[in-house]
């Protein structure tokens, strides 16, 4: 008996504590600061990737709090909640931070596309802008139909035409790929499918025969698909997988000895962690840029100097790799635009809508971006109300078995074929939710 | 002293037959939904504790009552009629996906015969309704085997329908609308006539299909149809010489199961996700389910209530309370010591108590009764 008193006093103290503490306050707010809120995945299948850019994306933070002490004074504060890439998990992080600091979360960043989905439904009722760099709904470009998403620097359609463009230029002109055989191995998710649309644009326009093969999550295991690609010789194949999906996909390349040089991943598919795992097999592997390389420019200066030296930040050890460089690229976009909004609404913590309006007016010239460290990872963009992209621009980088070496020019992205795609698919998106756009002409 | 019964005296065969036969808990449970449908918005109207932010209500009450509806779900088919499911994941993306379907208007085109079958978008009641309805449909269809095969080889059986429902969704594009990304969104939730918007309302809509699922199913359980569902689960032979019929019995129970979890997924994904991928509804929240129905109390309603909020909740506060206690522990390690004091206050609970929280309550009552006098 006294085993189940015990047990009953366990579950009901277990409870109890939890509900006081959850419900406790916390620690006072200073009230000159911005919050921003960090959802995060450093563990689970995709911790791999998830650790280094989450990494990137807090040490920026931190740095610019060391060393310029917050945005115009006034200080950044963030929180982790670890989603492991889960919606409903991410959903309930969602909830916990949006409102905390004294005005409310600035922006959120996912780095999950089923996470953006559904945040993509509840932030227009919060007024929090959702920041999606290089990931998420590629009709959110819209942002006459989609105000509160940014998809910044690029979207899986930018992924998918400029890896045609590449492919092309390889076969030595955008004429021979008629009749070529393109495949795309895919994360089975949201994430996968969305760029195809796109590649059947292209195979429609350019005479290539498109074939999708998907991979279930988490993507450890894939051999029908490579024996599949053994039989029908695709003269290159597309891999859009995330995490662990990538090492294991090129290694059952190797298996299947179908050449690494013909394999081109997306830019969430060429960093260390998806080439270090499958050693010397991965060496010719390709992969695209979001612009920025791996490697270390004027502003890990600044955080080895500002955090580092200090004894802070949490990204000492991936400092410099590819998504470590996203991740910074990140928190400067958002960063940026809270600085905008600062520049209308005055030198004081911000409110969600308020930093959606320092989005729509970010311009980053070329100029801004050498002042901010960040000269040779980013092409000069600028969003507006019409455009929530920013940027058109892709690279490629190859794997020589030590490091990232870029092979190619920056290529952008033929709007032509990609406009009216997004004008469709996000007016489909705007009749099934009963949207009405706003007019961009009318805004400032 | 205050928990006995002495002196209410059943003067009637309704008095006697009761759902709640003791005062006590009549009146537990009339304050009990009083605050449920009161109380909880009133505080939150006022913006008082704990409901000072959408918080508690969006993230913690809104998924558990939705969730708490799937474990009285999978408790009929698990804990009253012994048929062990691994596919309730399945059942729930199955009624998502049709009130999904029926929710934004359903196109059969049938060129060969001229024809075609439209319906036009449902309102919020009758797709999640048909949802439900569709879910027993199958659930039926695959409790069939049921008949044959019992045991381990019944969850094997389920499995099935769980992979099976995770690629139907996958690959065939007319249950997402052709959406590009496979992804779908909820409509607008219009309950007659009333468009359902805010956290409260969200959350007084979950508390009206709890409550009433959760009131048919008790009443259910204790009829005539759960003595034969309970008659099957203790010995399934001795219950056919008795005159149940196992055909009947089983399917019921799998209709039944699989319509309360297909309208639980529905709400799910249209008032909890609000946009989702087949990914909700994978092998691990089926698992999930039965755990909740094993730690809550295999066969007992109460029981799907408590082992909802165990196993969703718990790890949800647990895991604050480092930050809320101001100690600076990195998100990873934060969230590997949930998995840890999880996994093993279920160990410990399945050790003292295997029959789960639902037992731990009636022992608590039964000690109520003699309290403060033990014998």
């Amino acid at each position: 008996m006294l085993r189940k008193t015990l047990a009953v006093a366990t579950a009901a103290a277990a409870v109890l504590s939890g509900t006081a503490i959850v419900f406790s306050t916390g620690p006072a707010m200073a009230q000159n600061e911005q919050f921003i809120p960090r959802l995060v995945y450093r563990t689970g299948a995709y911790a791999p990737n998830g650790i280094p850019f989450a990494n990137g994306a807090a040490d920026y933070i931190t740095m610019i709090n060391e060393r310029d002490g917050g945005i115009g004074g006034v200080k950044l504060i963030m929180e982790e909640c670890e989603t492991g890439y889960a919606t409903d998990k991410g959903v309930e992080c969602y909830e916990r931070l949006k409102g905390k600091g004294p005005t409310g979360a600035a922006y959120f960043s996912p780095l999950s596309t089923g996470i953006t989905f559904a945040l993509t439904e509840k932030v227009p009722g919060d007024k929090i802008p959702l920041l999606t760099t290089g990931y998420g709904r590629s009709e959110s470009r819209n942002g006459a139909v989609f105000p509160w998403n940014f998809i910044a620097v690029g979207s899986y359609w930018t992924a998918a035409d400029i890896a045609i463009q590449h492919v092309a230029k390889e076969l030595g002109g955008i004429d021979n790929l008629k009749g070529k055989k393109i495949s795309l191995v895919y994360h089975d998710s949201p994430y996968g499918k969305e760029p195809i649309p796109a590649l059947e644009a292209r195979a429609k326009l350019n005479g290539f025969t498109f074939k999708a093969i998907p991979v279930t999550h988490p993507g450890v295991e894939q051999k029908s698909q490579w024996l599949a690609i053994r039989q029908d010789r695709p003269d290159y194949v597309l891999l859009w997988g995330w995490g662990v999906m990538n090492s294991t996909s090129i290694k059952e390349a190797a298996a299947v000895a179908y050449p690494r040089d013909k394999i081109i991943g997306v830019w969430w598919s060429g960093a260390e962690p998806d080439v270090t795992p499958a050693g010397d097999q991965a060496t010719g592997y390709k992969a695209l840029m979001l612009q920025h390389p791996a490697g270390k420019f004027a502003v890990h200066g600044d955080i080895e100097k500002h955090v580092y030296a200090k004894g802070q930040g949490v990204g000492k050890d991936t400092n410099g790799q590819v998504l470590f460089n996203r991740g910074l690229i990140d928190s400067l976009i958002g960063v940026e635009a809270i600085r905008t909004a600062q520049e209308k609404f005055g030198k004081k913590p911000l409110t969600g809508e308020q930093v959606r309006w320092g989005f729509e007016n970010l311009n980053l010239t070329a100029a801004r971006i050498k002042e901010l460290g960040f000269e040779g990872m980013l092409a000069p963009m600028k969003f507006s109300c019409a455009d929530h992209q920013g940027a058109d621009q892709a690279r490629v980088h190859q794997w020589d078995g030590k490091e990232w070496k870029i092979i190619s020019d920056f290529y952008t992205a033929d709007r032509k074929i990609l406009d009216p795609m997004v004008a469709e698919y996000s007016a489909k998106y705007a009749a099934e939710k009963k949207i009405t756009p706003r007019d961009c002409a009318k805004e400032s | 002293m205050l928990y006995r019964e002495a002196g209410q005296f059943k003067t009637s065969y309704a008095a006697d037959m009761a759902i709640f036969p003791i005062r006590q808990d009549r009146i537990a449970l009339i304050l009990l939904l009083l605050f449920a449908f009161v109380g909880i918005p009133l505080l939150a109207n006022f913006q008082l504790w704990p409901l000072g932010s959408d918080y508690m209500l969006r993230a913690i009450l809104i998924p558990f009552l939705i969730l708490s509806l799937a474990a009285i779900g999978v408790n009929i088919l698990v804990g009253y009629c012994g048929q062990i499911s691994l596919g309730s994941g399945a059942f729930m993306a199955i009624g998502a996906y049709s009130a999904y379907k029926f929710g934004s208007g359903v196109h059969i085109p049938l060129e060969f015969l001229g024809t075609e079958i439209s319906i036009p978008p449902l309102p919020l009641f009758a797709s999640v309704m048909l949802g439900g309805l569709m879910s027993a449909i199958v659930g039926i269809l695959f409790g069939i085997p049921s008949l044959r095969i019992k045991g381990l080889y019944l969850a094997v059986a389920t499995l099935a329908a769980q992979f099976f429902f995770d690629w139907v969704f996958l690959r065939v594009k007319w249950f997402t609308n052709y959406a590009p990304s496979g992804s779908v969104a909820a409509p607008d939730l219009h309950f007659f006539g009333y468009l359902v918007h805010s956290p409260i309302e969200r959350y007084l809509l979950c508390l009206a299909f709890v409550t009433v699922f959760a009131l048919i199913a008790k009443n259910l359980v204790r009829g005539n149809i759960g003595r034969q569902w309970m008659a099957i689960r203790d010995m399934d032979i001795a219950a056919e010489l008795m005159g149940i019929r196992p055909l009947y019995a089983k399917l019921t129970a799998f209709a039944v199961s699989s319509f309360i979890v297909g309208v639980a997924g529905a709400l799910w994904a249209f008032v909890y996700l609000g946009a989702w991928e087949p990914l909700a509804f994978n092998i691990d929240r089926s698992l999930q389910l039965l755990f909740m129905v094993i730690i809550g109390g295999l066969g007992s309603i109460l029981g799907s209530f408590l082992g909802a909020a165990f196993i969703l909740i718990l790890p949800i506060m647990l895991d604050q309370v480092p930050h809320a206690l101001g100690i600076p522990v990195s998100v990873e390690t934060v969230s590997h010591l949930v998995f840890i004091v999880t996994g093993a206050l279920i160990c410990y609970l399945l050790i003292v108590e295997p029959h789960g929280f639902a037992r731990l309550w009636s022992i608590a009552k039964e000690k109520l009764r003699l309290w403060p006098f033990p014998y």
